[in-house]
């Protein structure tokens, strides 16, 4: 009962702090959308945001810099066929937005006047609580908590140069009208923390780095104190490489860790599976439902519909509800993730995946949380069953080429595996692969399901959103590993 | 061509957002303003794809209180949104640290001389120019070759912007400027293999740019020439870095030698002033005056007068590049650098690519890098890589799903040459750079 509660007033809070401040009303959104739809487009929207964001970085022992930014504006958008016109203001006033929408409408020829009347829509499940982080605690206990986890960071490790801890919290508020009138809106908490150290021992220098978030307020972090846990591992991180020696050059079995390390699914399928790639026919992957893309150890998915995660979204950037949708199955290939704009050339529904950077960006399909799902296998079993070869349990980031297939991912610790051991820490490599057939090698898929700590951003043609990763302990039979000793 | 009521218009928004932080007791201030508009229109498969209209602004202010700082950002240019801005930014300095390395630059070091740097060349572009300039652009790279067999399209974007700053000390100057490119991205196929590249050509004046022809036919033959591509063995060799990758090398210098790597000592160039970094015939220099070129600017992001200095002098480091804090923090003084260099450039040897393709002999031409893996404070470096094969200094066939791998230390350490055939399109302006020697890992063992 509260969960759809929740949902409308999502709705309302939403209505109430983007047209509330530009006193614009329904009625204005109708006639911005009659504009626009007196052309003939197959689909049309607005989308209105406002969004609030802070930041707080403490360094040397000092807040040195804090930053709050506020945004807001509309996006309009036409869509004939293939073709889009677009056009976005800050200003949310009437006049600016029809003449957004005049530009905008010339994508295509002239049409019908039609007429419509926007309706809220339907409720979805909300995942998260439309709070505002931003005002969650006061400032001075945002200060006082970032003091706190760099005085206990420190004290960790007398090796210790330099602590940077920051803490980021975004309040954004967003409301779509499409031309079937439906009316959706959204408000998104997002927060974040990061703890960074840099330890020196011998004149030999490592950093390390850790952090979290998710959709919720900043208690999230005051909870079993999560930022000392950031500082622990970031310090635990930057310790082991600094004992770090040469990684291996060449192809070898690599056993990923779980968690982050589902990057890997990300680059090497996730890209290559968005609707429009596979629309427009330009990735590895493309033509390829009902394939085996994987060992039939590995089923996949993109779940937008998990609770509070950072890569979670009850609506999607057009209004439509998340899902969870299965990307590959027993190694088969099932399905790619959809805007409404791909899903329609493709003759499919949409999948709750468009998403958009911000008003002034348009949207295209994005991933939300990608992961595998466990398997049996016991993770202190799948080390032992390797020869010689990679265990990476931690990364930076990644990128693919989704028309070669070929993609990569940067370790930031990892350890050699010599007769079934983890024997010593290496230097953070490149692994490099090839996406449509790096699964088929996944040999063994452990039972320690994790996702991500919530700090995955995604870029794909100049836009970022946020994202999560996941994945059990897994075995690749072979991957590159892009070390400097032969 | 600059239009200077409008420029006007913003430095009065500029200086009155300086009052009213003055009005809410900071001590010193400093703002930032940007209005940008622009057209983008994207073509494929010979009809238009996507037509945006872009309209930007932004203000940034950052106050101080003394030795406490608070910054904020906004779009809403109306008077109450402007002071709420500076309100919040007020609030985070009575929090924020007491940090006497703070505060606006030193006077007598802001640009006085604002010369004309030749950078606002508006561009009368309708829509529908945009779509015959992208049509003609995709219809050459899709005709070029029998294997190009699909495409991600052409795009022209235009954009015209002022950008102001200004600071209590009395800074104010905003300036106009345009920026226009052309870019194609397509699709060729031989057998299993699939693959894409492109090319662009981005300029400060329309007529600056390469001709559609040319950038179409570039981006269909860089694709052609990849079909095919196998991985490797794993082995040591030398690496030539074609130079739209060699700047990306130069990149990685830039922020080893800035001011916040520095005093973070989150650097593997800590301490390096006055040593040998590079061989004895590399001078890197930056160039911020250069008319119409991508990086000039009279100042920095504080609005300390920019300069043309030496970074590299025969090898040895000159200079680090520095803002106020940081060159504060590390008791030095600002070079001018406040939020980046101004057309940083290397200097050419010789020869051209096929000149340094025959020098290096047998080795790895790279024209494509994916990934990061570059550790700033060690200056390991591991990165993901596609290219050619070369023996002979003929180059044999495509490679890729590879990795090169080094410390940059050496690598910079190893530069055998710098070529002539110098790439113009970005902030550094670099020709192809021959490094002696890397670690190539690959699948093929």
């Amino acid at each position: 009962m509260w969960v759809s509660a929740m949902a409308v007033s999502a709705l309302s809070l939403a209505k109430e702090s983007i047209l509330g401040p530009a006193n614009l009303l329904e009625h204005d959104i109708d006639q911005i959308m009659g504009c626009l739809l007196a052309a003939q487009v197959d689909a049309a929207d607005i989308y209105f945001q406002s969004s609030r964001y802070e930041s707080w970085v403490l360094e040397d022992g000092l807040i040195k810099q804090g930053t709050h930014n506020s945004e807001q504006g509309a996006g309009v958008r036409a869509i004939s066929g293939e073709k889009t016109g677009f056009a976005y203001s800050d200003q949310l006033v009437l006049p600016a937005l029809l003449e957004a929408a005049h530009n905008v409408k010339a994508i295509t020829r002239q049409g019908q006047q039609r007429r419509v009347q926007v309706a809220s829509a339907a409720a979805s499940p909300a995942l998260y609580l439309p709070v505002n982080p931003l005002h969650s605690i006061t400032d001075q206990e945002k200060v006082d908590l970032l003091h706190r986890v760099d005085r206990e960071t420190r004290k960790l490790d007398e090796r210790i140069e330099q602590v940077i801890v920051s803490l980021i919290g975004v309040h954004d508020s967003i409301l779509v009208a499409d031309q079937d009138g439906q009316l959706a809106g959204d408000v998104r908490p997002l927060i974040r923390m990061n703890v960074t150290v840099i330890i020196e021992q011998a004149g030999r220098r490592e950093q390390g780095s850790m952090g979290g978030g998710a959709r919720a307020d900043y208690g999230y972090f005051l909870d079993a104190d999560k930022g000392l846990e950031y500082g622990r591992q970031a310090v635990h991180q930057a310790v082991i490489n600094l004992e770090a020696t040469e990684a291996p050059a060449g192809a070898m079995a690599v056993v990923l860790g779980p968690g982050w390390p589902g990057i890997l699914l990300h680059e090497a399928i996730g890209h290559g599976l968005e609707g429009d790639f596979n629309r427009k026919g330009t990735s590895a992957f493309s033509g390829r439902l009902g394939e085996r893309v994987a060992s039939e150890l590995c089923t996949i998915v993109d779940d937008g519909t998990l609770t509070g995660r950072r890569g979670s979204l009850s609506i999607d950037d057009e209004g439509t509800p998340t899902e969870n949708t299965v990307l590959i199955e027993n190694g088969i290939l099932k399905g790619y993730m959809q805007d409404k704009l791909n899903a329609r050339l493709m003759g499919v529904k949409a999948t709750g995946n468009g998403r958009r950077e911000s008003y002034a960006h348009l949207p295209m399909p994005r991933m939300t949380n990608t992961y595998m799902l466990p398997g049996d296998s016991d993770p202190g079993e799948i080390i032992a069953s390797v020869d010689k070869g990679l265990y990476a349990s931690n990364f930076g980031g990644g990128q693919v080429d989704i028309t070669s297939g070929k993609f990569v991912f940067s370790a930031s610790e990892a350890y050699l595996i010599e007769n079934g051991k983890i024997t010593r820490p290496v230097k953070g490599a490149t692994l490099i692969g090839n996406g449509p057939d790096v699964l088929t090698r996944v040999s063994m898929v452990g039972n320690d399901l994790e996702l991500d700590s919530g700090v995955g951003t995604c870029g794909k043609e100049g836009q970022s959103v946020p994202v999560g990763v996941g994945q059990p302990t897994i075995k690749i039979d072979s991957l590159t590993v892009g070390g400097t000793s032969l | 061509m600059q239009n200077k009521v409008e420029i006007a218009r913003l430095e009065t928004i500029v200086a009155n957002v300086l009052e009213e932080a003055k009005n809410q007791g900071a001590s010193a201030a400093e703002v930032g303003l940007s209005v940008e508009r622009g057209l983008s229109v994207t073509c494929r498969l010979g009809a238009v794809e996507t037509i945006e209209h872009h309209r930007d602004q932004g203000l940034g202010i950052t106050v101080f209180f003394g030795q406490q700082k608070g910054s904020a950002s906004l779009t809403d240019l109306t008077d109450d949104s402007i002071k709420d801005g500076v309100k919040a930014a007020c609030s985070i300095a009575r929090f924020s640290g007491e940090d006497c390395f703070s505060g606006l630059p030193d006077s007598d070091r802001l640009a006085t001389q604002f010369p004309d740097l030749d950078v606002c060349h508006p561009w009368e572009l309708s829509a529908d120019q945009a779509i015959t300039l992208a049509l003609d652009c995709e219809t050459v790279a899709r005709e070029l070759d029998p294997l190009i067999t699909n495409s991600e399209g052409a795009t022209v974007n235009s954009h015209q912007g002022i950008s102001v700053l200004g600071n209590s000390l009395g800074f104010l100057n905003g300036y106009e400027s345009t920026r226009h490119s052309l870019s194609c991205s397509v699709i060729g196929q031989q057998g299993d293999d699939m693959q894409r590249d492109y090319w662009y050509s981005v300029a400060r004046k329309a007529n600056d740019l390469e001709s559609s022809r040319r950038v179409g036919a570039m981006a269909a033959e860089r694709v052609v020439r990849r079909l095919g591509a196998q991985s490797l063995s794993s082995r040591q060799c030398p690496v030539l870095y074609a130079p739209e990758v060699a700047a990306s090398l130069l990149g990685h210098f830039i922020g080893a030698i800035s001011g916040g790597s520095l005093y973070r000592k989150s650097s593997f160039l800590l301490d390096a002033l006055e040593t040998r970094v590079f061989p004895e015939f590399i001078r890197i220099h930056e160039q911020p005056f250069l008319p119409k070129a991508l990086g000039s600017s009279a100042y920095d992001g504080e609005g300390v007068a920019a300069n043309a200095h030496d970074i590299v002098t025969d090898g040895l480091l000159a200079s680090y590049v520095l803002g106020s804090y940081s060159a504060r923090k590390l008791g030095m003084e600002s070079t001018g650098n406040a939020g980046g260099v101004h057309n940083l450039t290397i200097e050419p040897g010789d020869q051209d690519q096929q000149g340094l393709l025959a020098t290096m002999d047998t080795g790895l031409l790279v024209t494509e890098l994916i990934g990061q893996g570059v550790n700033q404070v060690t200056g390991d470096y591991s990165r993901g890589a596609a290219g050619f094969w070369v023996e002979g200094g003929v180059i044999q066939y495509p490679v890729e799903e590879i990795t090169i791998a080094g410390n940059l230390k050496d690598m910079y350490q190893n530069i055998v040459a710098v070529g002539n055939d110098v790439d113009l399109r970005r902030n550094t302006r670099t020709g192809s750079i021959l490094v002696a020697q890397m670690t190539v890992a690959g699948s093929t063992d």
